[in-house]
């Protein structure tokens, strides 16, 4: 243990009395529950009989600490999204841990503490874990995996294969904030902006929706990618056309800012708290009404829906008064050069 | 957000596209030069908006696209050289080379970095004392000065392992090409905004006054497309060429001296190969003498095989607002942004990747 310098050794990762007093110290202290701390080969838990949902996600995002977040955050409202978005319940999620050799002890417990406050946020419970390190230039600084099980609600159906012809298409806030909050610190691109990441978990206002209706076909959490991909994966699954509005769908200042200089589209920059909702259109506006009551769905919009024409294909009515395709996108969009 | 949303105001485009309307029902044929132009027409829908007889054709303003195979192929020679940094812009990572692109090249172990200005690689330079680093110098009049600014602070600086491969082009050539072009009957030119910042109205007075075709300088949102396109046709229809300036805002007529001061101490003009036009006299930058100690292709032997263009592809057609993407066997089904066969559909504001992200 080098506890003098304050970093993470490889024999934090070797098994042994070094590894033990790591996760003693650090982990166990920020993540408490009885199941963790009984340190058995696996958490036994007593779980509700219904159908499970189980999601997995690894979570490598660069720089670790962004505006409005961090890694440990991301790897707890990421998993318990994509339970959400499932109309499952989160109850409980693992997380491991590969860390670089000379890791900051004190970042990791910076993780930690936002983790905890993160599962605490969101009513789950951390009951299961690992941890390895790997020598100085094979990894860089810290990646998470987190798996998360969950309860799905009776008399939900939810899929990405379920939006019908008509349906609403409902977005429950403004776009591209994570996106743009992450690549303002990016090295070689940092300017300024006070836009925070939207980083947030969305099992709460899920609930508050399914206590409207039951009756939601679809739902999202678009993250990389933007909303174009999660919109693209829906049309696809479901063999439908999706019709957006431009002027309809919420964009902040700073992020129209940053993407006028950078050349990008907000439609495919990163999200990670905001929640895509596919619904009959006769449910709409009281789950719209509902989702603005919740914190983090204040500037909840109807942004378009679902026909049955272009199946597959999403295509936006232009603030210009033109049509667009909004097409799947190919990778990392890359700043414009002229 | 100001300059960004009374330019995309629907209301005045609307009134504009009644205005084009209203002027004139002659048939037109307009070329716009820039690909930050062909991005605005097709992500806003304006061909949509637009009156049958006006057509639009697409040009050769897209840097990426319009370099050719054997320039991609030099920069890959560099990339291959133990021991040396490629900094360069992003876009240029997919576009395919003769046997190979730079995006192979790194996942073969290139040490290839995508940076955002030439800045950034002056700094990879300064960082990195035991490497050679290239920078790739791709685009026009707007781009070089900058790149002319990092080399003379380089000189300044006494920075020894940074050079750049320039591969820089100058519009006015190829719109003067573009002109005598037979097959292609240009009515008017949408010219770009941004290079001309630099250039001024200058270059473009031949074209409307030897060649009578007139010229409008526009800006980059719905609006200033379109108001672009009302001058044009208020033009034709009263049988005028001029050159005028719908970008004011960004826009004078002597342009910026200063940039163009530098960018002449440390480049000269040369004959250069573009995609779809051949060798062009006068319209690429080569690195002058003064700064040799800077120059790529002086430092290390860069000489690259001259490509084939790949079968079958009409990159070189389309660049000169000859074919339009759906004409070409290749797009959308061999040619995708995923495996992009030519460049035109490599680069965000290539007519091609345009026609085929945005185009209803």
């Amino acid at each position: 243990m080098d506890e003098n310098q304050g970093k993470v050794t490889l024999d934090h990762g070797g098994g042994g009395r070094a590894s033990r007093k790591l996760v003693e110290s650090y982990f166990l202290p920020r993540f408490a529950n009885p199941f963790l701390e009984k340190m058995d080969d696996s958490a036994v838990v007593d779980f509700p009989p219904g159908r499970l949902a189980v999601t997995t996600d690894c979570y490598v995002v660069d720089p670790i600490f962004f505006p409005g977040g961090d890694i440990g955050m991301l790897a707890v409202n990421g998993t318990v999204n994509d339970l959400s978005v499932q109309g499952a319940q989160p109850l409980f999620l693992s997380a491991a841990f590969i860390l670089e050799e000379g890791f900051a002890l004190a970042d990791l417990e910076r993780i930690l503490v936002s983790m905890a406050h993160a599962s605490e946020e969101a009513n789950v419970s951390i009951i299961a874990g690992d941890t390895k390190v790997v020598p100085r230039g094979k990894g860089d600084k810290i990646y998470i995996n987190t798996t998360g099980v969950g309860l799905v609600q009776d008399g939900v159906d939810i899929s990405g294969r379920n939006a019908k012809a008509s349906d609403e298409v409902i977005l429950s806030g403004p776009i591209g904030d994570h996106g743009i909050a992450v690549l303002s610190q990016r090295e070689g691109l940092a300017f300024g902006t006070d836009l925070r990441s939207d980083c947030a978990p969305l099992n709460h206002m899920v609930d508050q929706i399914l206590r409207v209706t039951r009756e939601i076909h679809a739902m999202r959490d678009p993250t990389r990618g933007g909303i174009a991909a999660s919109l693209n994966e829906i049309a696809a699954q479901s063999g439908v056309g999706i019709v957006l509005t431009e002027t309809a769908i919420p964009v902040r200042e700073g992020v129209r800012s940053a993407c006028e200089i950078l050349g990008l589209d907000p439609l495919y920059v990163a999200n990670e708290g905001r929640l895509l909702v596919f619904l009959p259109p006769e449910h709409a506006s009281r789950v719209v009404e509902r989702m603005r009551q919740n914190q983090h769905g204040r500037e909840t919009q109807i942004i378009g829906h679902v026909v049955a024409d272009h199946p597959g294909r999403v295509v936006m009515k232009t603030a210009a008064g033109g049509t667009r395709i909004v097409d799947m996108p190919l990778g990392e969009q890359l700043p414009r050069i002229c | 957000m100001k300059y960004v949303d009374e330019y995309r105001n629907p209301h005045r485009i609307q009134h504009l596209v009644a205005q084009i309307g209203k002027t004139s029902d002659k048939p037109v044929k307009l070329m716009e030069v820039c690909g930050t132009h062909t991005v605005t027409i097709f992500r806003n829908g304006i061909k949509d908006l637009l009156p049958g007889h006006i057509t639009l054709i697409s040009g050769p303003g897209c840097p990426v696209c319009v370099t050719s195979i054997e320039g991609i192929d030099r920069a890959i020679a560099l990339a291959q050289k133990n021991g040396i940094i490629i900094a360069t812009f992003g876009d240029l990572l997919r576009v395919p080379g003769s046997q190979t692109s730079l995006l192979k090249q790194r996942s073969e172990g290139a040490d290839i970095r995508v940076v955002y200005s030439a800045y950034d690689a002056f700094h990879l330079a300064q960082q990195y004392k035991d490497r050679q680093v290239v920078f790739l110098g791709i685009g026009f009049e707007t781009t070089a000065p900058t790149i002319a600014a990092v080399i003379r602070h380089a000189e300044e600086a006494r920075i020894d392992n940074f050079s750049v491969l320039s591969l820089h082009k100058l519009l006015p050539p190829a719109l003067r090409a573009l002109v005598q072009c037979p097959e292609l009957q240009i009515d008017g030119f949408i010219c770009p905004g941004h290079v001309s910042t630099i250039i001024g109205t200058k270059p473009y007075i031949p074209l409307a006054h030897e060649f009578g075709v007139p010229c409008v300088i526009a800006g980059f949102e719905p609006v200033d497309v379109l108001q672009a396109i009302a001058m044009l046709v208020r033009q034709i229809e009263h049988g005028k060429a001029r050159v005028e300036i719908q970008y004011r805002r960004a826009v004078s007529s002597h342009g910026n001296s200063k940039a163009r001061a530098m960018m002449e101490e440390v480049f000269e003009p040369c004959d250069s190969v573009w995609r779809g036009f051949g060798s062009l006299p006068g319209s690429g930058l080569k690195i002058a003498s003064r700064y040799a100690a800077f120059d790529a292709e002086r430092r290390f032997d860069v000489s690259a095989l001259n490509g084939p263009e790949p079968p079958g592809c009409l990159c070189g057609e389309i660049l000169r607002g000859l074919k339009q993407p759906p004409d070409c066997s290749l797009f959308r089904r061999v040619c995708t942004p995923e495996s992009p066969v030519g460049a035109c559909m490599v680069s965000s504001e290539g007519t091609c990747a345009a026609y085929y992200k945005y185009a209803t």
